[in-house]
């Protein structure tokens, strides 16, 4: 399990599995991309205190019917999102993990904040009644390992399972943490992470930021790198998806989305809630996961944009990515589907993945939502509908949390240059 | 610590300690007291505990104020991310390092904590939901800082900041193996060479209603109430569950020629990790310890070793009925008949069961064994359960030179880790 380029055991992406804003299952999370539809809505839960007007709700999700009894009842809304976006990743991926040797396929989730409804849930019912009230299985919904637990154990996966927080960063972090498992050994992964977060203690944190969007007009709401951009609007769901050693999908002739190249992660150690401004811990976050990768900035198509649609944080990272790109910045396409959603916290990051996995396999680049890039004259070639370039072999994704985490991620189309492997190719 | 075979490019090693835990707030009184066989297990003074099935607690004598903090820092920080701020400062002087002029870059903080700002979560629910009575709390009650409460992520970076780390930083979250498990991240990011330093370990100050409401709920906390010093005594026959404490351990690992380059004193190298999922019970574990067992075979196929040179294991010990068994199964599968000549201790006999932070505070008495020449106890330890037949080192501290060091954990959602720690040997 040397980590040396020579002998490095490949990483690719062969399965995705969306509970999200934009869909159940990767082929609506797709046909809702090519529209362009923005799934930003109104937020009507609690209209007199919440703090927001706008979400990306995930709509039509009916636990129920998607888990079974006995993993609903012990967990929150959160983990049931995962739970459910493992099934659509393992079905998706055609992986059968009962006939793999179970060491050797392991979990990795990120959460930034947990279990929020069970939590406030029980911690009710402690204080409005008594402590006697408290679920049996508070500690094990509430906490930010309740997903990679309950996965692990509804598939019966016994590898090197993980639990990784750095705000949303550590949903990017989760596909770094993945390929490691499978360079030491490991066959598959099931990485991503999901987020339930529109409750109402829980929002009452996200608040204290003051980075939320005041809008209540779903068009207003989340403008990422526009003149207007004025705030973010929260919302739930994310992706969980299958990376499998290469060689090991090649054997079972599984099609392969993409393969996990370079990554890195920064810290901008500057400030606990506000990013750097000048972005040079991001542009180094970007720089090291194509070096990594054995690419330069040139062999870079497109960029998944992190996208904070505050104006400072906007701009720190339209600096970090001119840093990067230099000349090609006017170039090298850039977007942020995520302004159809809103930001997910740690399960924003996997949504990306799974975007540009999909763009990879389909030769298109979804688009940004909401955006007029002449309004505020970046110098960046934004997408604002979808577009099929001439030549779309790899993506860029980026990932910031707040208090100044980075982290990158380079992923390929599956090339020539590492044989017949089949790709993704009927729309999904 | 790359395994099967592979020779290791990149050694990591351990450089700096910190440590705040019950009984004492630094690395020294830490020591002192794991070596002394006394308990700093008590009845739970932060909140009235009356209604409780578990009243006990390993609480940390702390004051922020006179460990250096400032208003502001006190202000922003729950009482685990206090703890990893004055552990941090300790491992980082206790290391010799100048962050001043160290390359920050290729410096990273991976901590572990497996219920985050539980205390002030708590704290602050209560005044915005005026007890419980609004579902739809009142932010306009709420104190600043809210957001660094709700991400445990925010523990990471308060320590980054203060030290200017800008290499890779997270929180690990993997319950009860929090803490070995940063470490044994950690480790792999300097091996892999995108690191030369981590600040690593782990951080958890769970005494709080909500948590002992809900561990009362399963069960799982000592109700040993009348006698509060002996509430915590794993593997002995009388044990009746763990004790809730809190604290922080912070290690410095560094690759191993850049500790030498700056001449610095190495307690050992981090020569084996593991972890494997029991893929079985959230909270669950089947006596036999497969997975637990796997990962130490792993860790010490890794090191290179063969069950007889171990020289002590740091067990998980949390003191619950169904641990015990566990982990004697797994040590009895995995070292054979070493398993019962080597010596084993649980240090949550002494100060509790800290969740997320508990490993990291167990890899540095690892450490502090390695170079100090002792075991220290179990304590309470006073009657033999048959089914734990091992030597469990019990109620005083041994004196032994110890080259390589064996700790495991076990957490809920079924994890099972694994380390080796081994004194530093020129290869």
């Amino acid at each position: 399990m040397p980590a040396t380029t020579e002998d490095r055991r490949r990483a690719v992406i062969t399965g995705i599995g969306v509970v999200a804003p934009t869909g159940l299952g990767v082929a609506e999370h797709w046909k809702t991309t090519l529209a362009g539809q923005c799934r930003i809505a109104p937020f009507t839960r609690y209209p007199d205190t919440s703090p927001i007007r706008l979400a990306g709700q995930v709509e039509d999700f009916d636990p129920a019917e998607l888990i079974s009894n006995k993993f609903l009842v012990q967990t929150d809304r959160w983990t049931w999102f995962a739970l459910a976006a493992a099934d659509y990743a393992l079905a998706d991926s055609g992986l059968d993990p009962a006939t793999l040797d179970p060491f050797e396929v392991s979990v990795v989730t990120a959460s930034a904040s947990g279990g929020n409804e069970f939590g406030q849930r029980e911690i009710e019912a402690l204080w409005a009644r008594h402590p006697s009230a408290v679920s049996a299985y508070q500690s094990i919904a509430w906490f930010y390992a309740a997903s990679t637990g309950q996965i692990s154990i509804r598939h019966g996966l016994k590898g090197s399972c993980g639990v990784l927080v750095a705000d949303s960063a550590g949903g990017l972090d989760v596909l770094a943490q993945a390929r490691r498992n499978i360079e030491r050994g490991g066959v598959a992964v099931v990485a991503g992470g999901t987020e339930a977060p529109l409750t109402p203690y829980a929002l009452v944190c996200q608040n204290d930021l003051g980075r939320f969007s005041r809008a209540s007009e779903p068009a207003a709401g989340y403008r990422p790198f526009d003149s207007a951009a004025a705030g973010y609007v929260p919302g739930e769901g994310g992706a969980v998806l299958v990376v499998e050693e290469l060689a090991a999908a090649r054997a079972r002739s599984a099609s392969v989305y993409a393969e996990v190249l370079g990554h890195a992660a920064t810290h901008d150690a500057y400030h606990h809630y506000d990013p750097a401004p000048d972005g040079r811990q991001l542009a180094r976050a970007m720089s090291e996961a194509i070096g990594r990768s054995g690419l330069t900035p040139e062999d870079i198509d497109v960029v998944f944009a992190d996208a904070a649609g505050v104006a400072d944080a906007d701009a720190a990272e339209v600096r970090a990515l001119h840093t990067v790109f230099g000349d090609r910045a006017a170039d090298v396409l850039v977007t942020a589907p995520k302004s159809m959603v809103g930001r997910l916290y740690s399960g924003g990051p996997p949504l990306d993945v799974a975007w540009a996995c999909l763009a990879l396999t389909h030769g298109v680049v979804p688009p940004t939502v909401h955006l007029d890039p002449a309004s505020a004259g970046h110098g960046l070639n934004f997408v604002v509908e979808p577009v099929r370039p001439a030549r779309l072999r790899t993506a860029l994704v980026v990932a910031r949390g707040v208090g100044g985490f980075n982290s990158a991620l380079v992923l390929a189309a599956p090339g020539p240059a590492e044989g017949p492997s089949p790709v993704h190719t009927e729309e999904r | 610590m790359t395994g099967n075979g592979a020779r290791r490019p990149r050694r990591v090693v351990v450089t700096g300690i910190g440590a705040v835990a019950p009984g004492g707030n630094t690395r020294e009184d830490f020591w002192a007291r794991i070596v002394s066989g006394k308990p700093a297990t008590r009845r739970v003074t932060f909140f009235d505990a009356s209604e409780y099935r578990s009243q006990v607690a390993a609480e940390a004598d702390f004051d922020p104020v006179a460990a250096g903090l400032t208003p502001q820092e006190i202000r922003r920080n729950d009482r685990y991310g206090q703890f990893a701020l004055v552990a941090g400062s300790e491992a980082v002087s206790d290391a010799g390092l100048d962050t001043g002029t160290w390359d920050g870059d290729r410096a990273g903080v991976l901590l572990g904590s497996a219920v985050g700002a539980t205390m002030r979560l708590e704290d602050e629910y209560v005044v915005l939901s005026d007890h419980g009575r609004r579902w739809e709390v009142d932010g306009r009650y709420a104190m600043p800082f809210m957001y660094s409460v709700f991400v445990p992520s925010a523990v990471a970076t308060e320590v980054a900041i203060r030290f200017g780390a800008h290499g890779p930083s997270a929180v690990v979250s993997t319950g009860c193996t929090s803490g070995i498990d940063a470490i044994g991240l950690a480790a792999q990011q300097i091996e892999e060479g995108t690191v030369d330093v981590m600040l690593c370990g782990g951080s958890e100050s769970p005494i709080s209603p909500i948590s002992y409401a809900c561990f009362d709920a399963i069960r799982a906390t000592s109700p040993r109430n009348d006698d509060p010093e002996g509430a915590s005594r794993p593997f002995d026959a009388d044990r009746q569950g763990f004790v809730m404490g809190e604290g922080c351990a912070v290690l410095v690992l560094e690759e191993l020629e850049h500790a030498r380059r700056r001449g610095a004193r190495v307690y050992c190298e981090v020569t084996g990790y593991s972890s494997h999922a029991n893929a079985y019970h959230m909270t669950g574990l089947h006596p036999d310890g497969v997975e637990m067992s796997r990962a130490i075979d792993e860790a010490m196929a890794q090191a290179r070793l063969n069950p007889e040179d171990i020289g002590y294991i740091n067990a998980h010990g949390s003191g619950t009925k169904q641990n015990d068994r566990h982990e004697t199964g797994a040590f009895k599968r995995s070292l054979n008949g070493a398993a019962y000549r080597i010596p084993i201790s649980s240090i949550k006999s002494m100060i509790g069961h800290s969740l997320g932070a508990i490993g990291a505070l167990e890899m540095a008495a690892c450490a502090l064994v390695i170079d100090r020449d002792a075991i220290p106890p179990t304590a309470n330890l006073t009657t033999r359960d048959p089914e734990c037949d091992l030597d469990y080192t019990p109620l005083t501290a041994r004196e032994a030179h110890v080259d390589h060091v064996l700790s495991v954990g076990s957490g809920f959602g079924g994890f099972q880790s694994a380390m080796v720690f081994s004194r530093l040997k020129e290869l």
